[in-house]
């Protein structure tokens, strides 16, 4: 039956072509809405995990006020003690001290004399440390546009664009202009080694990343640093999880009365993202279930309607014999198989435009050239093992449902019916 | 006849004076006070930050108001840093990355050495009557010295300070306690001077405080260790070429 009924797909178009293609938009749209939604909502809290945030971020309880104004006054001290107390209490966790600065980067001339100048937003990581996971965790292979990564101490990183604006080429001299953690004035000399790009418009604009050595030597920040980021082993944030690890950092070492002391703040209560996060959250979430409901009744009619349709032909075949009961079972299997081809044929089509979405993205940077926010311009869907049956599931199952209501008519045909419908 | 009126004229006028000067007159001779052809000075500055104190010491050469040349003794890390302010401009030169900077726009506006002064307070011109306009509005004692309070409201719109307020001792025209305001009318800085000496022969602001309203630290102390007045500087001082030295 199952083959008669295949042949019946294919040869008869107009009765299941239709129904199938329905089914295919629906299943299409709906892996593809979850995998961008989902993509975009990771996009925004890896790329603020990754270069402001962490999955949770120890600093000075009076560093934590001001974080905005990058005090480095009020930076941690004893880092490398505070290190190895937290790889002691929680050894799953990625730990990584930074330091964040701003300050003017300036290019002497062959006179020594200031050339160009322009501000900057240092950022100063593990980059010669070949143990440190920073290079992957900033991506910085990838962002590599020109030269290459430092190899050794006094090498920088800078951003293309600044350095277009700089006018600066690569083993180039630039001097750095900020303050120390005392406050005073200091400068630093630093070679340029490399131009990046993360296509995040807060760090393209005017960044700089270096060792943190280097950074500490030059802001007078020994065994200090801005705060100590800790990311979760496999980068995938864990609200729950973060918010746990919290409390019980904060309960530990935090002092109300020493604003000097370290206090831990998980990403979802840093920047506000905590409410970026919900919302965006709930807005998916809606979003989602009310297009996943709706093709579901879409989905769901087209069985319906598809059925009331072959009222007639349900006629004859009674007519001719054929038990309600086996009439009713060839709708129910004809509506398997358009779900069933349709469901695998629209969750193919969505995971391959997902796919390319994931590896391509698209490019909103030109509405964000102002932004100050961490988040990638180029925003990319994510394939993950919910989109496999997101739309497969109501695909497969709606037109099932549709026909085995409508088909419940069949039971209900009388022979007075039959004959009328026979004369039509 | 003719000549007794204007003799009564004359005292009537200067025993007013003395009673009660101008706000600008008195203002005229605190600035008379406190300059001088050329100054030498060896001070030290302790800023008392949140995390505690640090020293810094240094040495300066003051031509005039336009020129002075500053070079920082200690700590080891501020050794050999030099400041060079020639009229409106100001150098700083860093031993360790070997480069001459001109600080300007908002740099100005930075903390000197991490202490409540700012660059742009060491810019500014020592001549307070030049930038602004003096009214005495009271009398009150400082340090169980009886002194005038003047208002000093600024001429010119370059004036880092909009008004300020300052207690001026009556018999030495030394200025002993200070608030400078923004135009809103917020307090940004405080001076209190805590001692006042007798140096190369004219009383001098020997250790004052400065604190800056809007940091949560406890104040910078000035303490000058010495100064010479008006004694020759080479004039080669002056030059950025001086800063690399």
């Amino acid at each position: 039956m199952i083959r008669f009924l295949w042949k019946g797909l294919i040869r008869d178009r107009s009765r299941s072509l239709f129904p199938m293609l329905i089914v295919v938009a629906g299943a299409f749209l709906t892996v593809l809405l979850y995998c961008w939604i989902g993509g975009v909502q990771n996009d925004m809290i890896w790329s603020s995990a990754a270069f402001q945030t962490g999955h949770v971020k120890i600093m000075t309880r009076a560093y934590a006020q001001q974080m905005d104004q990058l005090p480095n006054d009020l930076a941690l001290m004893g880092v490398d003690t505070l290190m190895q107390t937290l790889q002691k209490d929680d050894p799953r966790m990625v730990w990584l001290p930074r330091i964040r600065f701003g300050g003017l980067l300036d290019i002497p001339d062959k006179n020594k004399e200031t050339k160009s100048q322009a501000p900057v937003i240092g950022l100063g990581v593990r980059l010669l440390d070949p143990k440190s996971p920073e290079r992957e965790i900033l991506n910085l292979k990838s962002a590599l546009v020109r030269g290459r990564l430092p190899h050794q101490a006094g090498e920088i990183l800078m951003s293309e664009m600044l350095a277009n604006q700089l006018k600066i080429n690569l083993g180039q001299q630039a001097t750095l202009i900020s303050s120390t953690m005392f406050g005073s004035m200091t400068m630093a000399n630093f070679t340029v080694v490399g131009m990046i790009r993360f296509g995040i418009a807060a760090m393209d604009r005017g960044a700089i990343i270096a060792d943190i050595q280097d950074v500490q030597t030059a802001l007078d920040m020994k065994n200090a640093t801005s705060e100590i980021v800790g990311f979760f082993p496999d980068h995938i944030y864990k609200d729950e999880m973060a918010l746990d690890e919290q409390a019980a950092f904060n309960a530990k070492y935090s002092k109300e009365n020493n604003e000097f002391s370290p206090q831990m703040i998980a990403l979802s209560q840093q920047n506000g993202l905590g409410e970026i996060l919900d919302m965006s959250k709930t807005a998916s979430t809606f979003m989602i279930t009310i297009f996943v409901f709706v093709m579901s009744l879409v989905l769901w009619n087209t069985g319906l309607m598809g059925s009331i349709r072959r009222y007639g032909e349900m006629g004859v075949r009674l007519a001719m014999g054929e038990y309600k009961g086996h009439v009713y079972r060839s709708l129910l299997f004809e509506s398997l198989m358009i779900g069933f081809v349709g469901a695998i044929a629209g969750t193919i089509l969505g995971l391959a435009a997902s796919y390319y979405l994931q590896i391509h993205g698209v490019n909103f940077g030109g509405l964000m050239k102002n932004s100050t926010l961490m988040i990638s311009e180029v925003m990319r869907a994510r394939v993950t093992t919910t989109s496999y049956f997101i739309g497969f599931l109501p695909g497969f199952f709606a037109p099932l449902l549709g026909t085995s209501i409508s088909g419940i008519g069949i039971y209900k045909r009388q022979t007075s019916q039959l004959f009328k419908e026979l004369e039509v | 006849m003719k000549f007794q009126y204007i003799l009564i004229i004359v005292l009537w006028t200067s025993i007013g004076f003395a009673r009660n000067p101008s706000g600008d007159e008195i203002l005229r001779q605190v600035d008379a006070k406190m300059t001088a052809r050329t100054k030498i000075i060896v001070s030290e500055m302790i800023v008392h930050g949140r995390r505690g104190s640090r020293t810094i010491k240094s040495k300066s050469w003051v031509q005039g108001v336009e020129k002075s040349f500053t070079e920082y003794l200690s700590p080891a890390r501020e050794k050999g840093t030099k400041m060079l302010k020639l009229g409106k401009q100001l150098w700083m030169y860093s031993p360790q990355a070997d480069r001459i900077i001109r600080i300007a726009g908002h740099m100005l506006r930075q903390s000197l050495m991490g202490s409540d002064l700012s660059y742009e307070d060491m810019m500014e011109d020592p001549h307070l009557n030049h930038i602004y306009a003096a009214k005495v509005i009271g009398q009150e004692n400082v340090a169980d010295r009886p002194c005038w309070i003047l208002q000093l409201t600024a001429t010119t719109s370059t004036a880092a300070y909009h008004t300020r307020k300052i207690w001026v001792d009556k018999q030495r025209l030394i200025i002993l306690r200070e608030y400078r305001f923004a135009k809103s009318g917020k307090l940004l800085k405080t001076t209190d001077v805590l001692t006042v000496a007798k140096m190369d022969g004219r009383w001098y602001p020997e250790k004052v405080v400065f604190k800056d309203q809007l940091r949560k630290g406890k104040g910078t102390e000035f303490i000058v260790e010495s100064i010479k007045f008006n004694s020759s500087i080479p004039a080669y001082l002056f030059s950025k070429a001086a800063l690399r030295k």
